[in-house]
Formats: structure tokens, sequence, C-alpha cells
């Protein structure tokens, strides 16, 4: 049984984590704030049934989860299944792949760092419907295993595998969009706009 | 922004995958035709376990066919890579750090349910 006066010092270095968990479930900062308080009140309040030495992360983000499932998500929610629009296999790598620029040594990590931003990043995960969302986010944000989610979320491994399988088809799709979206606006504000390149020409 | 002309790993450059725009069919059909002493079902394979292999997910043995496959085929290799490098980007862009105020707001709260003899006064505040 765990000792609620080390309670603090053991969660509250996961804070910025489930915080940014908070995020992306409510998509609403003040919620957020409000979800990962209460998620310490409630763990707290309920770390005497914490048994030492087993999985603090995961039990905290289940408490994060069940919170958020049972106050702050919209009551009236669509079964989402139907929602989702997936892409193929590979869909950004067989539109994106040839970016990596060997040639100017660097790598495709940087290539997709400057062509995905934190908010196109960011907006097109808060996209997902939510059942895909909270599996993507365990999975690839967070760095849980299948097992540690399927018990987060209460829901069985294969659906764990299914439900990420699909859910990261369709952010690599919803990247894509967003990304092109933004690279088209760029390229056509920039060809419309007079100034430095006209100076430029005709003083040459 | 503009399409680069060719694609490959540095290290991996073959001069054959140079020329195409979208590469990315080209190199994964033809790597099915030039494999043709495993068989193009290898790529398949290799891309429909992609996700399972990056999650540390599959068996031993399914593993190491996996890896020994990819050792052999730069383009699938290429597209693995790819989604390792997407999955660190997707990480990265998705971090955040706690405002201060709400640190301190729970390490408040804490340390003030801590000094309460009953916790659950805390319940509806």
């Amino acid at each position: 049984m765990a000792d609620q006066a080390t309670f603090a010092e053991q969660a509250m270095p996961f804070m910025d984590g489930l915080y940014a968990a908070a995020l992306r479930m409510t998509r609403n900062a003040a919620d957020a704030e409000d979800l990962v308080q209460d998620t310490y009140l409630r763990a707290y309040r309920g770390f005497g049934g914490f048994e030492q030495g087993t999985n603090l992360k995961a039990w905290l983000y289940r408490i994060l989860t069940n919170a958020f499932i049972n106050s702050y998500r919209s009551k009236k929610r669509r079964p989402d299944e139907t929602e989702l629009d997936e892409g193929e296999d590979l869909y950004l790598f067989r539109r994106l792949g040839g970016l990596e620029a060997a040639a100017m040594g660097r790598s495709a990590e940087d290539e997709l760092m400057d062509l995905l931003s934190e908010s196109e990043v960011k907006d097109a995960l808060e996209s997902l419907p939510e059942s895909f969302r909270m599996v993507v986010l365990l999975a690839d944000v967070e760095g849980f295993q299948y097992k540690e989610i399927a018990d987060i979320l209460d829901i069985p491994i294969g659906t764990v595998m299914s439900r990420l399988h699909r859910g990261r088809k369709a952010l690599q799709k919803r990247l894509y969009e967003f990304a092109s979206q933004r690279n088209l606006v760029g390229a056509s504000a920039t060809r419309g706009a007079p100034g430095i390149t006209d100076t430029v020409e005709s003083q040459t | 922004m503009s399409q680069p002309e060719h694609s490959g790993m540095p290290e991996h450059d073959h001069a054959d995958h140079a020329d195409h725009a979208d590469h990315a069919d080209h190199d994964l059909a033809r790597a099915e035709h030039d494999h043709a002493d495993h068989g193009g079902d290898n790529c398949q394979e290799a891309i429909a376990e992609l996700y399972s292999f990056l999650d540390g997910h599959l068996t031993e043995a399914k593993r190491r066919d996996i890896s020994q496959h990819l050792d052999d085929c730069s383009p699938c290799l290429e597209a693995f890579e790819f989604e390792t490098e997407l999955r660190a980007v997707v990480s990265h862009r998705c971090q955040e750090q706690v405002p201060e105020a709400l640190r301190r707001k729970v390490a408040d709260l804490l340390a003030g349910a801590a000094s309460e003899p009953n916790p659950t006064t805390l319940a509806d505040h």
C-alpha cells in the first residue's frame, strides 16, 4: 500500500505529460487545467489503493482518462468509428518521402519538423474522433505499450491495435491536408506579393 | 516549397532510384521485382507489420524476419525510418509545459489535502 505522504513527490513529475494529454482530450486549456487538478486530487485520495512498484504513470493516466470520460467529454457523442477518414498505408511517406533531401545533409526529421508546425500537428491529432485520438495520443505522444493502453482505457489489446492502426492512418491524412493547405497559401502569398522581389529585380 | 529531385538514404543511395519524384511507389514496386529471391510478398508483409514492428509487438522470429528484410530492401527501410521519424516529430510537437500557476495550485491542493484530517472535504470546492 502506498503512503499518501510520498504522493506529491512521486506524482508531480508526470504533470507536463498529463497536462499535454488533458489538452488533447479536452481541446481547451481551461478544461485541461481543471482536469489535471481533478486527476491529482482523485489520485491522491486513491493512492492508498496504488501498489508501490507498479506502473504509477499508467495509473495516473487511467485516472485522467476516467475523469475525462466521466466529467468533461461532450455528452452527446455519436458512435465515431464511421466518421474516420483514413488514408492508405504509408500515406505521408508516399507523398513526402522524397523530402529527405539527403543531398542537403538534412534528416527527414528536420524536414518534417519544418513541414509540420506545432499547431498543425496538434490540430490534426485533435481532429481525430475521440476513441482513435485517445489511443494515438497514449501510444505516440505518451509512449505507452499496447498492454498499458488496454489497461488505461479498459479495452482489449486487439481493439487498441486496430484503433491505433486506423487512427495513425487518419492522422497522416489530416497532417497532409493541413500541411498542404498552409503551403499552398504560403506559396500564393509569396507569388502575389509585390515588394522585395520586384525591387531587387528592378535594381539589377 | 520545392520537390527534391531525388531520394534515397545517404548510405543506401542506389543510382537507379534517383530520378523518380514519386519514388515511393516506384521504389516499393521495384523492390517487389528486384527481390525475386524473396518474393514481393516480403515488402507487403513488412509494410503490413510496420506498426507492430515499431511498437515492439512482434514475436522474436517475426521481428528477425522483418529486420532481415529491411537489411535487404532499402525502399522498405526508408519507409520504416520515415514512420519512426514522423512519430518523433508528432510526439515532439505535442509536448506541453504546465503553466506555473497550475503547478503551484496542484502543489497547494495536495499540501492542503495532506494537512486535512478528512481529505474528502476537498471533494466539492
